[in-house]
């Protein structure tokens, strides 16, 4: 059972880390370089998720990819199944809850970088998405990497927006911490203890080879102090 | 539209610059920069305090800002234009600009640095190209090193290189060597000059030092607020400074606001009143609006001191004065002496010991005519 779901669990953070550094990194770009007025409301947006309780997040979510509404309607058209109480209803929802963890560390440190760096980069005749590739990743990986180990992290942990949207289905929606919910619930501590003791160190081990990554990356990717 | 990649180093294009365009100053004010002159091929040396618009002027060129009107062109090839709306980005303008902190990539070698703006051409010319200009600015040793690992004389090597590699069409230098000591900075300067005798395009240098100017000097153009109050030779322009500004630049320690008293066409000289006071200076004769108000400026080094009244002279400003005060800067000594108006002297420290000055002490001033250099804005 706990196998179960680790592996979904794992399943659903690679996937959301994943979604989140091929979304997260232009849109920490944009909110890292553009000057539009209204970019305080998509930065305000974003960091939404972090003070917005779980249960809010996923209620909404639940009615946006519901059978009632467009969203749950057209997945369903195509798919042949609601998006609701499905593992692909997770990974929305958890995209979602996690993405202020993958854009905030990716946006800081693109706009750490000497704007100067950028100027110089046009000035020898490169292109934006030129200066992007060679100067902007390159200076920003660090960030870029923290965004990514975050949003895992903290994907495996996530309980509301899960319990909201996937409901506690075995193989499907059951991940650790619902698992450890039900353990509870069923005041089996002992199983309880075990799997909440799992998650603890898997948590703790990423965090650990993050710091860890980024020292080493001071070195080595950053290499200029 | 011709590219980076071919160079045509014996048509020299002109640069020409038309640009009107309103900016905070440092003050915080807000003034226009407003701004016409043509820059042919080879040094044309900026002047002016900081403020002035000198690196706005540089920016509008190189299109990291945009005038609110004007035109800029080298040649034939129209840069930007309001008149018909083309504005290149600055990616397009084959512009040259050696930003004032250099701006090189830290996480690339110098030889990936300076082969950073060879993109699109072949792999062995991109090679042959930087190897030749790392060798021409004395940095091939350097070309696997990262910038934090060469020195500042080298960085700005490093930083020219790789900016001359992509044979600009011109060539922007935003005080580029004002941290570096005067043998590193001639050595560059010397390797310049050397790289324009063959590719001869318009290279614009700004600087707020006199000395820099007189080094590079074949055209100056000296500006203030925004605007160009002189421009000649750094003779015409430092030497003879027509404007306070300039003449502040240039090293004038005294300026006296005046009024026009008198002229003595026979002595070749007028009379003129420090404003305030009764204290009046004879000047050259000069062509001068009676109406507006004038300045006198005369350096510190070049006013004489005497310990009881000289007799004999040619000069026409003879003064008694006390000292107020006496400082030893280095190995000068700056005095200021009232005599009517506060003049600031400077001295070796041999002549104070000579003429036993000390604060307090009674001592004669003597001003040369044509070391009083009468100061009128143009407007």
């Amino acid at each position: 059972m706990i196998l179960q779901a680790l592996t979904l669990t794992l399943r659903l953070a690679v996937t959301v880390s994943f979604i989140l550094l091929i979304v997260g990194v232009p849109l920490a770009y944009w909110l890292a370089y553009s000057r539009r007025r209204w970019k305080f409301f998509v930065e305000a947006l974003v960091s939404l998720p972090i003070v917005l309780p779980p249960t809010v997040l996923g209620f909404y979510v639940l009615v946006a990819i519901g059978p009632l509404s467009p969203v749950g309607r057209w997945y369903q058209a195509i798919a042949g199944h609601p998006l609701a109480f499905t593992f692909e209803g997770l990974v929305v929802g958890s995209v979602l809850y996690s993405l202020p963890f993958a854009v905030q560390p990716m946006a800081t440190s693109f706009a750490s970088i000497d704007h100067k760096l950028l100027d110089a980069s046009a000035l020898l005749g490169a292109s934006r998405w030129r200066t992007f590739r060679r100067i902007v990743l390159p200076l920003g990986l660090p960030g870029v990497l923290t965004g990514f180990v975050l949003s895992f992290a903290h994907t495996l942990g996530e309980f509301g927006v899960v319990l909201m949207i996937g409901g506690n289905i075995p193989g499907a929606t059951r991940t650790i911490s619902i698992l450890i919910f039900d353990q509870v619930e069923a005041l089996d501590y002992a199983a309880a203890n075990r799997t909440a003791l799992l998650l603890l160190a898997l948590c703790f081990a990423i965090l650990a080879a993050l710091y860890g990554l980024r020292k080493r990356a001071a070195w080595n990717v950053w290499g200029w102090k | 539209m011709e590219m980076s990649g071919a160079a045509a180093p014996e048509a020299a294009q002109e640069l020409s610059v038309r640009i009107r365009k309103s900016f905070p100053s440092e003050r915080g004010s807000s003034f226009a920069l407003d701004i016409d002159f043509t820059a042919a091929a080879g040094f044309t040396i900026l002047f002016g305090a900081s403020g002035a618009g000198k690196t706005t002027l540089l920016d509008c060129i190189a299109g990291l800002q945009t005038p609110e009107e004007g035109r800029i062109a080298v040649g034939q090839i129209v840069l930007s234009d309001s008149g018909s709306g083309i504005n290149l980005l600055p990616n397009r303008r084959s512009v040259g600009y050696l930003l004032q902190t250099l701006a090189l990539f830290p996480h690339m070698t110098v030889a990936q640095n300076v082969q950073y703006g060879l993109d699109g051409l072949p792999e062995d010319e991109r090679e042959d190209r930087s190897g030749e200009i790392l060798a021409l600015f004395r940095i091939s040793a350097h070309a696997g090193r990262r910038p934090d690992e060469i020195s500042g004389g080298e960085r700005q090597r490093a930083a020219l290189a790789r900016t001359l590699v992509t044979r600009p069409r011109v060539l922007l230098l935003d005080e580029p060597l004002t941290a570096l000591d005067a043998v590193t900075k001639s050595q560059i300067l010397d390797d310049l000059r050397a790289w324009n005798n063959q590719h001869r395009i318009p290279i614009l240098y700004v600087t707020h030092q006199r000395e820099e100017v007189f080094a590079l000097g074949e055209n100056v153009i000296a500006l203030d607020a925004g605007r160009i109050v002189a421009r000649g030779s750094p003779h015409e322009v430092l030497q003879r400074p027509q404007s306070e500004t300039v003449a502040q630049l240039a090293g004038f320690e005294n300026i006296f606001e005046c009024a026009f008293v008198a002229n003595h066409p026979e002595h070749g000289t007028m009379t003129c009143r420090v404003a305030g006071s009764t204290f009046e200076l004879e000047v050259p004769l000069s062509r001068i609006d009676r109406s507006r108000p004038l300045r006198i400026g005369i350096r510190a080094g070049d006013i004489l001191l005497a310990s009881s009244a000289p007799q004999g002279l040619s000069a026409r400003n003879i003064f008694p004065g006390t000292i107020t005060s006496l400082q030893q800067r280095d190995v000068m000594v700056v005095a200021k002496v009232n005599c009517g108006a506060e003049f600031e002297v400077h001295l070796t420290p041999a002549a104070r010991e000579t003429l036993h000055l000390e604060s307090g002490g009674s001592v004669w001033l003597v001003v040369k005519t044509y070391s009083c250099q009468v100061l009128q804005d143009i407007r």
